[in-house]
């Protein structure tokens, strides 16, 4: 096992790397910049901007200064649209709210999706599997884009219960609408794989041993039934958590909550590549981190995968 | 001798009629199966509307999709609203331009996006799988490694960066989308290579002095057309899911052309006016696609999957 974590943890750097030099090369190959606008800037200006943020080096240099900076220091350089800000400042402002709005929503989507495709099981063929197979079949179908503004008709528009955007400290009110918006179509997958999971281990010869033996079902289902049913899930996690970190993309967005998407779309408009370059590599690192976690949990869960 | 009845001939007939017992090949198999099920039928049926809706709406349209009228501009509430009589049939946007033909455009725009979006992704990506998995050892082992990084970057966030980089067009989108779909798919396809290439009918290809190259298209491929174009149509929804998403924030397909996810965002910004069926007309469309998707998709796995005879 813990020469599995290392290798696993070898693979990982290298994917890092490869990650930050890639995104550093388009960034540094794309026509115009931040300081290229309608009326030209005098060249002396223009070459002073550039002496500030150590654009007229070499380019290998630059990317040396670049790593040597993330790596040691920890710190992905100044925003080149915002003088007084540092891509530093920006993430350390933008991603708690997104990690507070988005573990929730994965939370809400893992716990109520599971519950629904385990009751969908148990109950096959009953109205509940229906409805169950219903919702989420549709959930998949409204993405958190779609459910924002439907979210926001009914609850802010039509009922006036929730406000329709803002972050205020992430009181609760303000949450809901993220929340929900951000799980709904995650959850509906997540129901549907649980489901045909749970389906598929009830019908498994263990399983009808347990019952011949004579334990009642609800021994049968959260001792035996459970574990193998969510392989598939915990699988399916680490994807979950990559599209809850692209749709706070859309939250910020579209609830104003100030998270870290409204840095990355602004900055992706504005060109500026230095906040582009950095929230990338940020998100890119989770990602490779949360795959590491999952693929752990998978062995832990499985006792037929040995390293 | 015998005498010719007809009852004798009947008999005959009978016993040299050799299409009863003619076996069913797997593709006669799985459209039997399509074609039983009844929602993927249903939702082929709407699919199919939507798409002769697109290719017969313009010619009933009395606006093009770029003209403004200036008649209902200022006022798209009280003068905009879906109507036989001014010609909007769908009514108008914000600004005062047809939504029926914008929404005709908008649904090609869609659909084309995950069509070629997942043909993209299937070629490359199947012949990337192809290769990987007959070839094996370690150049199996170095492609692979690179699609497993490639796979840690979250996908949406590497076409921003592409459509950001390279500047929005049509093609830079089909680009973008091909570029990150194909990943999985070589996958799914080097996992199936390698468990075909080792069986027998491979073997006595090899052995009958048949060429690497023909194996690979005259055996293998034909064998994981399957399961590759089930992951295909699950593809296709996935595509115009994402190109929905990127457009919704602006960053896809730049004016006067549009594409439903643009669309679902201005009727979204404009919906606290009353403007109510800026919303709901892409909306429909959208979610129609995308379910009927969904199924068409399910009902091809149902059919094509061995796992489940």
């Amino acid at each position: 096992m813990l020469a599995y974590i290392v290798r696993r943890l070898l693979i990982a750097v290298p994917t890092i790397l490869l990650l930050i030099v890639a995104s550093f090369f388009l960034m540094h190959f794309a026509p115009g910049g931040p300081f290229t606008s309608e009326r030209p800037l005098p060249p002396a200006v223009l070459a002073n901007i550039e002496a500030r943020y150590g654009l007229d080096q070499p380019l290998w240099k630059q990317l040396w200064d670049y790593l040597y900076n993330i790596v040691v220091h920890f710190d992905f350089g100044p925003s080149f649209k915002f003088k007084d800000r540092d891509v530093n400042d920006i993430i350390a402002q933008g991603f708690p709210i997104s990690l507070t709005y988005g573990s929730l929503s994965f939370l809400v989507a893992t716990t109520v999706g599971v519950a629904l495709g385990i009751a969908a099981a148990i109950k096959h063929n009953s109205w509940i599997d229906y409805f169950a197979v219903g919702l989420g079949i549709a959930a998949q179908a409204l993405p958190n884009f779609i459910m924002g503004p439907i979210l926001i008709l009914t609850f802010t528009l039509w009922l006036g219960w929730l406000p329709g955007g803002g972050w205020n400290g992430g009181q609760w009110p303000y949450l809901i609408m993220p929340v929900i918006a951000l799980a709904t179509s995650y959850m509906g997958s997540i129901a549907r794989i649980t489901r045909s999971s749970m389906l598929e281990v009830l019908n498994s010869n263990f399983i009808r041993t347990a019952r011949a033996k004579g334990l009642p079902t609800r021994t049968v289902i959260w001792r035996h039934a459970l574990k193998p049913t969510l392989l598939p899930v915990v699988s399916y996690l680490g994807p979950v958590f990559v599209y809850v970190l692209t749709g706070s993309v859309f939250v910020d967005i579209y609830f104003s909550t100030g998270g870290l998407g409204q840095a990355y779309v602004g900055s992706a408009l504005s060109r500026d590549y230095a906040v582009l370059l950095g929230v990338t590599i940020l998100y890119g690192v989770l990602t490779v981190l949360v795959n590491l976690l999952t693929d752990l949990a998978y062995a832990w869960f499985d006792p037929k995968i040995r390293y | 001798m015998l005498g010719k009845s007809q009852k004798a001939a009947h008999l005959a007939e009978d016993i040299t009629d050799y299409t009863v017992i003619q076996g069913r090949s797997l593709w006669q198999d799985a459209r039997m199966r399509f074609v039983r099920n009844k929602a993927a039928m249903a939702s082929l049926f709407i699919l199919a509307m939507i798409v002769l809706f697109t290719i017969i709406g313009p010619y009933f349209a009395v606006w093009s999709n770029e003209e403004i009228d200036w008649n209902v501009m200022g006022d798209a509430r009280g003068m905009g609203m879906p109507s036989a009589e001014t010609g909007h049939f769908f009514g108008v946007d914000d600004l005062g331009r047809d939504l029926y033909s914008r929404i005709i455009q908008a649904t090609t725009t869609s659909l084309l996006v995950g069509l070629i979006g997942a043909a993209t992704a299937l070629i490359v990506g199947t012949c990337y799988g192809i290769a990987a998995g007959y070839i094996g050892g370690r150049t199996d082992g170095v492609m692979m490694r690179f699609v497993d990084i490639l796979l840690a970057i979250p996908a949406t966030l590497v076409i921003i960066l592409l459509l950001v980089v390279a500047g929005r067009s049509f093609v830079m989108l089909f680009i973008a989308l091909g570029a990150v779909g194909w990943l999985t798919m070589a996958r799914i396809v080097r996992g199936q290579t390698l468990t075909l290439k080792n069986r027998e009918f491979i073997e006595a290809a090899r052995a009958a002095g048949v060429s690497e190259f023909t194996i690979m298209y005259r055996h293998i491929l034909p064998n994981l057309l399957g399961v590759v174009i089930v992951y295909a149509s699950l593809l296709v929804p996935e595509m115009i899911l994402t190109e929905s998403f990127i457009s919704f924030l602006g960053l896809g397909i730049s004016e006067p052309y549009t594409s439903l996810g643009r669309l679902i965002a201005e009727g979204a910004g404009t919906m606290g006016y009353g403007t109510l069926w800026q919303l709901l007309f892409p909306l429909t469309f959208y979610v129609a696609i995308i379910i009927t998707m969904f199924f068409i998709g399910d009902g091809l796995r149902d059919a094509l999957d061995p796992k489940d005879r």
